[in-house]
């Protein structure tokens, strides 16, 4: 039985007073860190990068097996500025999850982090967004939204308010898509959204998703500091703090028993794939996430309301995911011998003997 | 009913064409015709004939006209061939264009349900009752226009004098295991034999023989499956594929391969994957983040799918991560003509993308060759970490060919400069991940799950330094190019090396690749009888090398053949080989058929003479 983190942490800080505290793996937080950001000071996606250093250390994931992949944008620069022990990967605009396909279906021992900003997934990215999510691929797909293009220098997304004003593009006359209802259309397995802003919620969800048993959609609204961070933005900070609705709140407690999911009032256990256990607490709503309809419609008075509704919104954890169905071997397809991928000898002899000149004569098999 | 034909002629009179003559069927697509088409092709090459199958199709699921045109060749030439000897009218619809297009003499075997208004005095009319026949062999209404397709196997057994057993063992071996269904087939081929038999007279002067000496060894497949199989030995882990002709059937022959030949022998599970995805931007991120973790992934598409992964393969070339992409080649541009056949991407696959790039490209010429590419290109790009592209076309891809057997790779997988836990501790802060250590341009990669604190590194479709550090400035920019450069020499000693057919100093040569192949050889075989002797090299893999120039510059006129309208392959190589403009000519056509010994002879003499 592990010793859970916070005790590893306080007997490591006992025995070594001065010492940085040290995960299960003997690791100091800051082995998580990544490269100094680039992005501007203030930035929301900053903030989600620490989270992920956080939970990362304090999951004591290993970095090794770790892969941090983005697509193009401010958000997909951010994979360079955590888990630097980690293979990472900035792909091209909006595709993002098809790489992240090709990587677990390679190598399914590998924990697979995916950032994406709202362009890069609800813009050009949102056929792969969706297909990811049907596929149910093992990730954490983690959508920086900041409703804006900052990279280009404050184009509108599709996620950009209606009615929301730009500097040199006018009034935005369309309405957002929201990328949670998107993934639940798309019959997502997890579904969630927080605020940058609020480091616990995150955190908690990121704890969470890193344990789904397939892919994990967290919409964090991202304010942008430089583009969209005007009062009248349903993504500037002032609003986020203003109009939150917290919709649960979630500890995460490393444990090994099982149990199921039964009805309940006001708390409910649900027992992640790997075994662990989180704990859901409902709050201002009456909220099940095991209830695909109440989320939905969640969601779509949220919409209507230009409310955020923050939390766990869906969770299945019943579905299996692509690997599973793929039936694949426990071996990572990137690790097997040469020998199990490459027939013998004597299959290629049967194979051109079945097309060979005379093959007809023979008896049929 | 008495003879149709009024003045038969004495068989003894009659000079045989044995083994030599083309036939075409003519019918609409969906009415079932290939069994048909596939016992004729498959009892030629059983009676040991060499024998071709080209299939004409539309881009259409049922009622467009549809070719089905064999030509048996005693000499072995296996190219496509102008001019029809006995035309097999089953489609109203191009009755007149079809027999437009026969050879003076030829015979015309037709179902009596065609009105022939327009007859051509000098062909000789065979006619058949199709409905007839086969109504009296009581066949459902449903499968009665598949069946009557029978009635032609059955005329053409009477008017070749193809072995009635033959013709059996074929139809038995083609539906193994539904005897009942080959009995009513052989019964309504049968049926028609006999009515021919008795109502007509043959004066026909084609026969087969069954014959020794060419087929012997050899084998009869389509070049997409013949590339499934090779990357089923090539070790693909993940296909990752969406569905375009002329390709989808060699996704769907690697989902019938794999799981019969690749499923772990201690677990019984699959050591791949195949996934259908949402669109060809898909397909090929999926291979690429496969090959990026360390398997095997591939995907195959065509024209319109090459396009669209232009950006992708940009990243690969750049980033340095192995992919294969198999383009079997229709006719292009836009949309085009999905199902003709076109050497047409040669130019955009070798430079595929925005920007300085340039990529290793492979021409397949037989079934062989596919299968030795289906393996060989991955340990290339594994070896190279640069995409691959594989250009077949539609006329390999999707016929018949006789073709020597595959041969087993006889190098082991081959996984290039991929760095170990205990090889990258080692190394530790000295290792860089583009760093060109051996002087070939091409760096030691890591793959993540390798447990070493110093394995992991950034993957960027961005500017970077040596260790994949982002990096804007000037000189990393250069010097990461220029080193891409020096890996893309190292790829001309990698690559399959030119197959120099002839090299005897003749005036003129020859430079051509993949499918092309047998009209050239045939033509070669004509001019020669013509006193005119050519040299031939086969081109098998961009970048080219020295053996490439070297028959440039050694020849007074090289006419590089190929089919598509721009001449690419002309163009690449007076970019590559530095050579006199006249002294590399481009010869090209794109008609959406596969090229023919006729129309390269008359290109050479025509080229000879200027």
């Amino acid at each position: 039985m592990a010793v859970s983190r916070a005790s590893a942490n306080r007997l490591a800080g006992a025995r070594r007073t001065k010492s940085p505290a040290l995960n299960l793996l003997g690791l100091p937080k800051t082995a998580y860190r990544g490269r100094p950001s680039t992005l501007c000071k203030g930035c929301g996606h900053d903030s989600i990068s620490q989270r992920i250093i956080n939970v990362a250390w304090d999951t004591n994931l290993r970095q090794s097996h770790v892969v941090k992949l983005s697509g193009i944008g401010c958000s997909s620069k951010t994979p360079a500025y955590f888990l630097q022990g980690s293979h990472g990967f900035n792909s091209v605009h909006g595709r993002m999850p098809s790489v992240s396909t090709g990587v677990v279906v390679a190598n399914r021992g590998l924990e697979v982090i995916g950032i994406s900003g709202d362009g890069d997934t609800a813009s050009i990215g949102i056929g792969q967004f969706k297909h990811a999510v049907r596929r149910n691929v093992p990730m954490t797909y983690i959508v920086e939204n900041n409703g804006v293009y900052g990279l280009t220098k404050g184009q509108f997304s599709a996620t950009a308010d209606n009615g929301q004003r730009m500097k040199y593009h006018g009034v935005n006359e369309l309405p957002p898509l929201d990328i949670c209802i998107e993934a639940l259309a798309a019959n997502a397995t997890l579904v969630a959204r927080s605020f940058a802003g609020d480091p616990k919620q995150v955190e908690s969800l990121l704890a969470m998703a890193f344990r789904h048993r397939g892919i994990s959609v967290l919409d964090i609204i991202s304010p942008c500091v430089t583009f969209n961070n005007h009062a009248e933005s349903t993504k500037s900070y002032a609003w986020g703090r203003a109009q939150e609705v917290v919709l649960n709140t979630i500890d995460f407690v490393p444990e090994t028993d099982t149990i199921e999911i039964d009805p309940y009032d006001d708390e409910i256990e649900v027992q992640m794939h790997d075994g662990s256990w989180i704990v859901l607490k409902k709050v201002s709503e009456d909220h099940d996430p095991t209830d695909k309809n109440s989320a939905e419609d969640l969601l779509e008075t949220a919409r209507t309301e230009q409310k955020f509704i923050t939390g766990l919104v869906y969770v299945d954890e019943s579905q299996a995911d692509l690997i599973e169905l793929l039936d694949l071997t426990d071996t990572p397809l990137a690790e097997l011998p040469d020998e199990k991928l490459r027939p013998d000898p004597q299959a290629l002899e049967a194979i051109n003997r079945s097309f060979m000149f005379g093959a007809s004569l023979e008896p049929a098999s | 009913m008495e003879p149709l034909n009024p003045t038969p002629v004495a068989e003894t009179a009659v000079r045989h064409t044995v083994n030599d003559f083309s036939l075409t069927v003519a019918t609409a697509n969906g009415t079932g015709s290939q069994t048909s088409n596939l016992v004729l092709l498959r009892t030629f090459f059983n009676m040991g004939i060499p024998v071709t199958g080209k299939n004409i199709f539309p881009s259409n699921i049922q009622g467009l006209p549809t070719w089905y045109s064999i030509r048996l060749s005693k000499d072995g030439y296996l190219a496509r061939r102008e001019g029809i000897e006995i035309l097999v009218c089953m489609n109203p619809a191009t009755a007149a264009d079809d027999m437009a297009e026969m050879q003076s003499s030829g015979f015309v075997l037709y179902d009596d349900a065609i009105p022939l208004a327009v007859r051509r005095d000098d062909l000789t009319y065979v006619e058949l009752p199709v409905r007839d026949i086969v109504k009296s062999f009581n066949v459902a209404t449903a499968l009665r226009s598949y069946v009557g397709n029978m009635v032609y196997v059955g005329a053409l057994a009477w008017l070749l004098d193809i072995p009635m057993d033959e013709i059996r063992r074929t139809l038995e071996w083609q539906l193994k295991g539904k005897a009942k269904v080959a009995d009513l087939n052989f019964n309504v081929i049968q049926g028609a034999f006999d009515w021919c038999q008795e109502h007509h007279v043959n004066t026909a002067p084609f026969r087969v023989a069954r014959m020794e000496g060419f087929n012997e060894g050899k084998i009869l497949v389509e070049g997409n499956e013949a590339a499934a199989l090779g990357c089923v030995f090539g070790g693909v882990s993940l296909v990752s594929w969406y569905p375009i002709t002329p390709s989808s059937s060699l996704a769907e022959y690697l989902l019938g391969a794999l799981p019969q030949y690749r499923l772990d022998p201690d677990t019984g599970k699959p050591t791949f994957a195949v996934i259908q995805a949402e669109d060809e931007l898909a397909a090929i991120g999926m291979a690429i983040g496969a090959n990026w973790a360390g398997a095997r992934g591939m995907t195959t598409t065509s024209g319109p799918g090459i396009s669209l992964m232009s950006e992708f393969i940009g990243l690969a070339y750049f980033a340095e991560i192995p992919v294969v992409v198999w383009d079997i080649q229709r006719m292009g541009p836009s949309t085009g003509l999905p199902t003709r056949t076109s050497q047409g991407d040669i130019l955009s696959a070798y430079t595929l993308s925005h920007g300085d790039t340039k990529h290793v490209v492979l021409f397949p010429a037989t079934p062989q060759e596919c299968f030795e590419f289906g393996h060989a290109a991955f340990d290339i790009a594994d070896r190279l970490q640069a995409p691959v592209l594989v250009l077949s076309d539609l006329d390999l891809g999707m016929n018949l060919w006789i073709s020597e057997p595959f041969a087993y790779p006889d190098q082991p997988i081959d996984r290039g400069k991929r760095l170990s836990a205990a090889e990258v501790e080692e190394l530790a802060s000295e290792w860089g991940r583009y760093r060109d250590v051996d002087g070939d341009g091409i760096g030691y990669r890591t793959v993540p799950g390798t447990p070493s604190q110093w394995a992991g590194y950034f993957t960027r479709g961005t500017g970077h330094d040596e260790s994949s550090r982002y990096s804007e400035k000037p000189h990393d920019w250069e010097a990461n190019l220029s080193r891409i450069q020096r890996k893309f020499e190292t790829a001309r000693s990698i690559v399959p090396a030119p197959e120099v057919v002839q090299d005897h100093g003749c005036a003129c040569g020859l430079i051509s690749i993949g499918s092309n192949h047998p009209a050239i050889e045939e033509a070669r075989d004509r001019l020669r009888r013509r006193n005119i002797d050519v040299d031939y090299l086969r081109i098998r893999a961009l970048p080219t090398n020295e053996t490439v120039s070297d028959f440039i510059q050694s020849h007074d006129l090289c006419l590089v053949i190929e089919n598509n309208a721009d001449g690419q392959l002309h163009g690449i190589l007076q970019w590559e080989v530095d050579v006199p403009a006249r002294q590399l000519v481009s010869v090209r056509l794109c008609n959406g058929l596969a090229l023919t010994a006729h129309w390269i002879v008359e290109q050479v003499l025509h080229h000879r003479q200027g």
